[in-house]
């Protein structure tokens, strides 16, 4: 058994709640065992980063706190979590007096943080942690056949070189082949869906998901697997919006990579949150599912 | 050209604002962008231009607003300069200077998500939605109704979301409280 502190990130409560159902399902056939972190905060993210720096780090800082206490690595599903509290931890080695107002902040809620908590993405734990072997000989339904676009998105790997390339990585692809699935190519795979302009700004992350759609399918996938909560929320929910756009007619299901490794494990689809995907997989995985 | 340095100073003094100076103007951060023909000024230019002392041009523009976040030239940076990093310290210094642009709605949800943030110590989207369309377009938030409902029947709404107990909101609070005393320019 492996054991993590785990931070299931505010949009497992609403967009990605299959995520986090999905992670915790399949991180118990793992013997990987996720405890979730006591009260945690928002990680701070990038538009708070956009507004006030100092504020956005502590708001990661008081989760690293907590995470200290306890020993373990801190594992998250969400991205843009990854980046904000790995960029807390960062931060405060490089600026000592960014570091030390941090340090002022959180004592001010009787808190302290020594920066010793090691940051993971889900992706890095499920792909690395646990091998391909055992995984493979975890699978009770093949997905021999089945063609996976493998979307990584842009936080997952970048900015700072940790458990795969910035720019092409390959873990969502190991990780599909031990499923029996196949990756196909895909060109696009590190590139930013729009992230959260998808709200303020409709029009141009739809112009980058349109791209991304065109290129999972010109490609010949079946489905697009993603490791973030953003990339398949602006892929799955807007699909409809660039279609009518673009006049195009896309149908192609975008799952989180957890979901389909769940698939595999025989976990029952349900447990998976299969059904709220906007796009049906229904269809695609239909030979396949328990 | 007292400008010039003491516009460059004030980005240099930034966490992620220090690789202002060590720009070689290669571009290549422009060529990655997957928005840089939506900016004012792409980021090469808007270096530039930072580095020639023209704060209001730079901080008024939409420029760093369009930035996604998705580091492509913060990996490809010869100079290793944390361009992101970069334009969030430009987002900050806009923000303070009170020059933002009216031009893209970013600000608006940015804001709005911090405020959020302070309140309630994390963001339920649907709430973050709510907020940021009152505060901007009543009317697009009438186009969104179709696409609320279809995540609801989905299951995907945050109606029930993560809620910190009352100590650990004021816990945040006391430290955010905190931090922006101690971010406040001397």
């Amino acid at each position: 058994m492996k054991y993590y502190s785990y931070f299931p990130a505010c949009c497992s409560f609403g967009q990605a709640r299959a995520y986090d159902m999905s992670t915790r399902a399949v991180a118990k056939a793992l013997d990987v065992e996720l405890i979730e972190l006591d009260d945690w905060n928002c990680c701070g993210s990038t538009p708070y980063s956009s507004i006030d720096e100092l504020g956005s780090i502590c708001c990661s800082a008081r989760n690293l706190s907590l995470a200290e206490k306890r020993g373990l690595d801190l594992v998250t599903t969400c991205s843009d979590c990854y980046l904000m509290l790995s960029k807390a931890n960062l931060f405060m080695k490089e600026y000592p007096e960014l570091k030390s107002k941090v340090v002022d902040a959180l004592a001010a809620g009787g808190l302290e943080y020594n920066g010793t908590v090691r940051v993971r993405h889900i992706l890095d734990v499920f792909a690395n942690d646990v091998s391909s072997d055992q995984i493979a000989s975890r699978v009770t339904r093949s997905l021999a056949g089945l063609k996976v676009a493998p979307y990584y998105g842009c936080q997952v790997v970048r900015p700072r070189p940790s458990f795969d390339d910035p720019e092409s990585p390959e873990s969502l692809e190991r990780l599909i082949k031990s499923l029996g699935a196949e990756p196909t190519p895909f060109p696009l795979k590190t590139r930013c869906c729009g992230g959260s302009m998808i709200i303020p700004e409709e029009n141009i992350a739809l112009d980058l998901i349109q791209k991304l759609l065109d290129n999972a399918v010109s490609n010949g996938a079946d489905c697009i697997v993603t490791a973030c909560p953003l990339c398949q929320g602006n892929l799955d929910v807007y699909q409809s919006k660039v279609n009518n756009k673009f006049k195009t007619k896309f149908n192609i299901p975008v799952l989180f990579f957890t979901q389909l490794m769940g698939a595999a494990l025989g976990i029952d689809s349900k447990a998976l949150g299969l059904e709220k995907g906007i796009v049906s997989a229904q269809k695609v995985l239909s030979g396949y599912l328990k | 050209m007292k400008g010039e340095a003491s516009f460059t100073d004030e980005i240099y003094a930034l966490p992620g604002g220090e690789g202002v100076r060590l720009c070689i103007q290669c571009g290549t951060c422009t060529g990655s962008c997957p928005n840089a023909d939506k900016m004012d000024y792409a980021p090469r230019k808007l270096i530039a231009m930072a580095r020639a002392g023209m704060r209001e041009e730079v901080l008024s523009s939409n420029s760093m607003w369009l930035c996604l976040s998705c580091y492509l030239c913060t990996v490809r940076c010869p100079r290793r300069i944390k361009i992101t990093e970069l334009m969030h310290a430009l987002e900050c210094l806009s923000s303070d200077s009170g020059m933002t642009t009216k031009r893209v709605r970013t600000p608006k949800l940015y804001h709005t998500f911090t405020d959020i943030v302070y309140r309630m110590g994390m963001v339920p989207e649907f709430l973050l939605m709510i907020l940021y369309y009152l505060r901007t377009n009543l009317l697009s938030a009438i186009n969104m109704i179709p696409m609320a409902l279809n995540l609801l029947r989905h299951g995907r709404l945050d109606i029930k979301p993560h809620r910190l107990k009352p100590e650990s909101r004021r816990q945040l609070r006391a430290i955010l409280d905190k931090a922006k005393i101690l971010g406040e320019k001397p």
